[in-house]
């Protein structure tokens, strides 16, 4: 039985579809009206309001706490700025990943990680001997995502942290429609936007307050639902789903490396004293076994597809969460495609998937499975870059200033 | 025939007219590696579908509105995502009524089930199965619009081949269905939709498809046929009905302009042309209202039939019987557009707030005699007192039409016959008043929307003709009347963008397979072009 968040007294008199689903332990609604269409074209065109409350979210202080965190974070936490926020994974001993998440600078020895699964015992396990104090948030800090083209207008007014020069993946403490919280330059949908942590008890004021102030900008309450296809677009991989927690496999083929899940970019290997690197150093040497690709499937094809069956093509108004099989253009299996959503902004057929690393080279043409009228077929695809779609507007400060290095 | 030899012509082709056609058409022959010049008579290309601020802060889709028909096709092949085209699907179709919350029609079945049974169960049930049916005409009259019209009166292989074709297509359909295309094809709307339905404030909506741009009444025969046209719409592949492009149908412009220029197409603005030049009945480039003369290989207008053959190329160059056949040709606008910038949103009646019941399309149309009787007064050579309606806030979909808070209204109307009986030049003298009575008809349903009017752009369709350049101001370059379209369309044997001047080629909406932001007209000309090695 899944508990409520703190903005549920105000989400769910909005939600007239009563779509909720579990999240965490928590109910998370998926989407407010009969369909998602309207949300998702809120964050890429106005704004979506989120309510993310639900991550794992840990307070970790005291003098040892960067370098604890760097021990257990692919990320070095001691070069992390003032201000600033850092994106990163986590690996098991041998070097398969556990989650991903984000680390925030809150102060002189103080951090706020989040993640998609509770990792307490896993940094207790891990900092024990080190001078930390490591509390797990989660039920105290209520957060809202802010995301779409519209954001930073609409937060504008309600607070006194200076956003026109907060950049990408910065952070500031501050009023929230005169609450004290925290706002970061972050979140899953690729596009401009910021979430918002706060006390719970702030919580339904802060959320009644950016409903007002969003509405000269049709800003929506949005769900999952519209975030996941969002987050397809953006290229971004979800723990349990693209990879799965290797903490969670029963078997070792079902576990994944960073370079393996597509978060090798957030690896160091140079830097020493981390948790995984030492088996992350003799995959160096081997090579990853798998690749984590953007796959855009061939729309022609499909169309002709649902056309022998005397159809028009059918999509799912939401992402696409069941695997299917990709096959090389010899027809062996070399991998699956793990998510797959229509865009409605760019017009294509996407998915994130894993294939043997030797087929996940950008141009590769590859077949996945498609089933029309119960019958499976193939559709040919093509390995592109990720991110899908990638908004200038995503990274774009209006009063930058020069850069103090991330 | 080689009067000008190719070092002294330049271009390939040179494209009259910069509508979203002729830009079209500019990018296809780009993309096959041609020299290519757009020549766009106003400051900025678009023709009638352009974004302009004319109140500052609020942007206006001056005449063109929506899109419903833009081929998925061109969009991959012109990459129009990446240059910056982003369509937002209407939510619903609302139709207020003056005393009651009215009728909102959904995407979603069961909302729409439900709102529909207020007013008759019956029809409620009907619904689905009257768009399963239309859904499954539209597939069999799809393909008509994505290929060049077959005409039946040839006996070329290739028309008898595409009309076997098609032959094939209307067996599958079955002998039900084949029997409800023929009467889509000869009854008029309000007709068809009684077969179905029994509430006129359902019927009375859906009969409005078959009269848009059209001086036809929404009982006039041959006008149920264009009902399938909005089961065809399709936006994101899959069929849909109507999207609103962000930034206004400008932006849709803009997208295929950026496009074409992508391909090396040169694009020229506050360049109107004269005449298309003509030598030994063949086109050779046109000359410029200033009075310059560019070369060019071929030429391809994204203008109306009549403005391309009857003045820019002249009856002297043309074929006795194809001008006349074109003098008959039917432009004949029957609408115009109010825009409105608003200092805040104009609540219905009957429907508060800013709903998803307005994030689709208002029809102000209670009746289907409230219809008729807007089309009685037109027949007669005046404006309707009280008008069909089509609004749309682009504001509520796209924030970045007005300023926080601010709206803008766009407001297609009928009828407004270019034909007034005062004649068409004395349209300047109506317009205000014509724009009043499209107000007082809106402030019925929204009673405060005159105190809060900034702006007010009125539009008639000897306006549209005047500065957007097209005959009569018809939206469609000619009416959509089933005489008109396919392989009549402009006029019988000459519906494949081929004209009788050589080299001269037709591909805007007055092409098949006719009007609306699609593109096809455009895109196909130069496909056949290209096909018969005519550029």
């Amino acid at each position: 039985m899944p508990r409520t968040t703190p903005f549920h007294s105000r989400t769910s008199a909005l939600m007239e579809s009563m779509a909720w689903k579990e999240w965490a332990g928590y109910a998370a609604a998926c989407n407010f009206d009969a369909h998602s269409e309207r949300e998702y074209f809120a964050i890429r065109q106005s704004a979506g309001l989120l309510d993310v409350t639900p991550l794992y979210k840990y307070d970790v202080t005291g003098p040892d706490a960067a370098s604890f965190l760097s021990r257990v974070w692919t990320r070095d936490i001691t070069k992390l700025k003032p201000g600033r926020v850092v994106y990163g994974c986590m690996c098991d001993g041998d070097g398969k990943v556990l989650d991903d998440g984000t680390i925030t600078y809150l102060g002189e020895d103080a951090f706020r990680v989040t993640s998609s699964e509770p990792w307490l015992g896993w940094y207790s396990r891990h900092s024990r001997g080190m001078d930390v104090e490591i509390e797990d948030s989660t039920d105290r800090i209520s957060a809202l995502a802010l995301q779409g083209p519209c954001s930073r207008d609409i937060l504008r007014e309600l607070t006194d942290c200076d956003l026109d020069s907060m950049r990408f993946f910065g952070t500031a403490a501050g009023k929230i429609a005169g609450a004290d919280g925290r706002i970061t330059r972050t979140g899953y949908t690729g596009d401009l936007g910021y979430e918002l942590w706060m006390h719970n008890a702030d919580a339904e004021r802060v959320y009644d307050a950016l409903l007002e102030a969003g509405k000269p900008y049709n800003m929506e309450p949005i769900g999952l639902d519209a975030l996941d296809v969002s987050r397809i677009e953006a290229g971004f991989v979800l723990q349990g789903i693209d990879y799965i927690c290797a903490q969670r496999c029963l078997i070792e083929a079902r576990k994944s490396t960073p370079e393996e899940a597509g978060l090798g970019w957030t690896v160091n290997l140079d830097r020493e004293g981390w948790i995984g690197r030492d088996a992350l150093l003799r995959e160096r040497e081997v090579g990853p076994k798998w690749g984590l690709v953007g796959l855009e499937l061939d729309w022609a094809e499909l169309e002709e597809l649902y056309d022998q069956y005397n159809l028009p093509p059918h999509l799912a108004p939401v992402a696409c969460r069941s695997a299917v099989p990709v096959y090389s253009s010899g027809r062996s299996q070399v991998g699956q495609v793990t998510s797959s959503t229509w865009s409605p902004t760019l017009k294509k057929y996407l998915a994130l998937g894993q294939v043997y690393a030797q087929h996940a080279k950008v141009g590769t043409k590859l077949k996945v499975e498609y089933t029309v009228e119960f019958e499976r077929r193939t559709v040919t695809a093509t390995v592109v870059k990720r991110p899908f779609f990638d908004p200038e507007r995503k990274t774009f400060t209006p009063n930058a200033q020069p850069k103090e290095g991330a | 025939m080689a009067a000008l030899g190719s070092s002294q012509n330049p271009y390939d082709a040179i494209v009259v007219g910069g509508g979203h056609n002729g830009l079209t058409a500019a990018a296809y022959l780009a993309r096959a590696g041609k020299k290519v010049l757009v020549l766009e008579r106003r400051h900025l290309v678009g023709g009638a579908a352009v974004t302009e601020e004319k109140y500052p802060g609020f942007k206006y889709s001056v005449c063109s509105y929506v899109v419903s028909l833009l081929r998925p096709w061109i969009i991959r092949d012109l990459n129009l995502t990446q240059h910056g085209l982003r369509l937002v699907p209407l939510e619903c179709s609302y139709t207020p009524q003056p005393d009651d919350a009215g009728l909102c029609r959904w995407a979603d079945p069961d909302k729409n089930r439900r709102e529909i049974q207020r007013l008759s169960r019956k029809d409620a049930d009907n619904y689905p199965e009257f768009g399963k049916l239309m859904g499954k005409l539209a597939r069999f009259a799809k393909p008509f619009i994505d290929e060049v019209a077959p005409d039946p009166t040839s006996l070329s292989p290739s028309d008898l081949w595409q009309l076997k074709k098609a032959g094939d297509r209307f067996k599958e359909l079955g002998d039900d269905l084949a029997a409800l295309q023929f009467k889509l094809t000869t009854m008029g709307g309000v007709d068809f939709l009684r077969e179905f339905f029994e509430s006129d404030q359902l019927i009375a909506p859906m009969s409005c498809s078959g009269i848009i741009g059209t001086m036809l009444g929404v009982n006039s025969p041959g006008t149920a046929y264009v009902l399938l046209h909005h089961y065809m719409g399709e936006i994101d592949g899959s069929s849909r009905a109507w999207g609103f492009p962000i930034g206004g149908t400008g932006a849709v412009s803009e997208a295929i302009a950026s496009s074409a220029r992508s391909f090396g197409a040169e694009i020229r603005c506050e360049a109107p042309i004269a005449k298309v030049r003509i030598a030994h009945g063949e086109a050779t480039g046109v000359i410029l209202e200033n009075g310059d003369e560019i070369a060019s290989r071929t030429v391809v207008s994204g203008c109306d039939p009549s403005l391309t053959f009857l003045r820019f190329v002249g009856e002297e160059h043309l074929p006795t019987d194809f001008a006349t056949s074109l003098k008959r040709y039917k432009d004949r606008g029957s609408s115009g557009k109010v825009n409105l910038a608003l200092d805040r949103f104009p609540e219905f009646k009957h429907r508060p707030g800013i709903g998803p019941h307005v994030m689709g399309d208002v029809a102000i149309a209670p009746s289907t005699d409230y219809l008729e009787t807007a089309y009685d007064e037109a027949k007669y050579g005046t404006f309707s007192s009280r008008p069909f309606i089509n609004v749309v806030f682009p504001s509520v979909l796209d924030p970045g039409m007005a300023p926080p808070g601010k709206h803008v209204m766009s407001c297609f109307v009928q009828y407004a016959p270019y034909d007034i009986a005062t004649g068409p030049e004395t349209w300047p003298e109506h317009r205000e008043a014509f724009g009043d009575a499209v107000v007082d008809t809106l402030a019925e349903y929204m009673p405060t929307l005159k105190e809060d009017i900034l702006h007010r752009q009125v539009l008639s369709p000897w306006d549209i003709q005047e500065e957007i350049g097209i005959t009569e101001g018809n939206i469609f370059h000619g009416e959509l009347g089933l005489e008109q379209l396919l392989f009549q369309r402009p006029t019988a044997g000459w519906a494949r963008y081929k004209t009788p001047v050589r080299g001269l080629w037709l591909g805007s909406s007055g092409a098949h397979p006719g009007g609306g932001i699609m593109g096809s007209p455009g895109a196909m000309a130069v496909q056949e072009m290209l096909r018969l090695g005519a550029v």
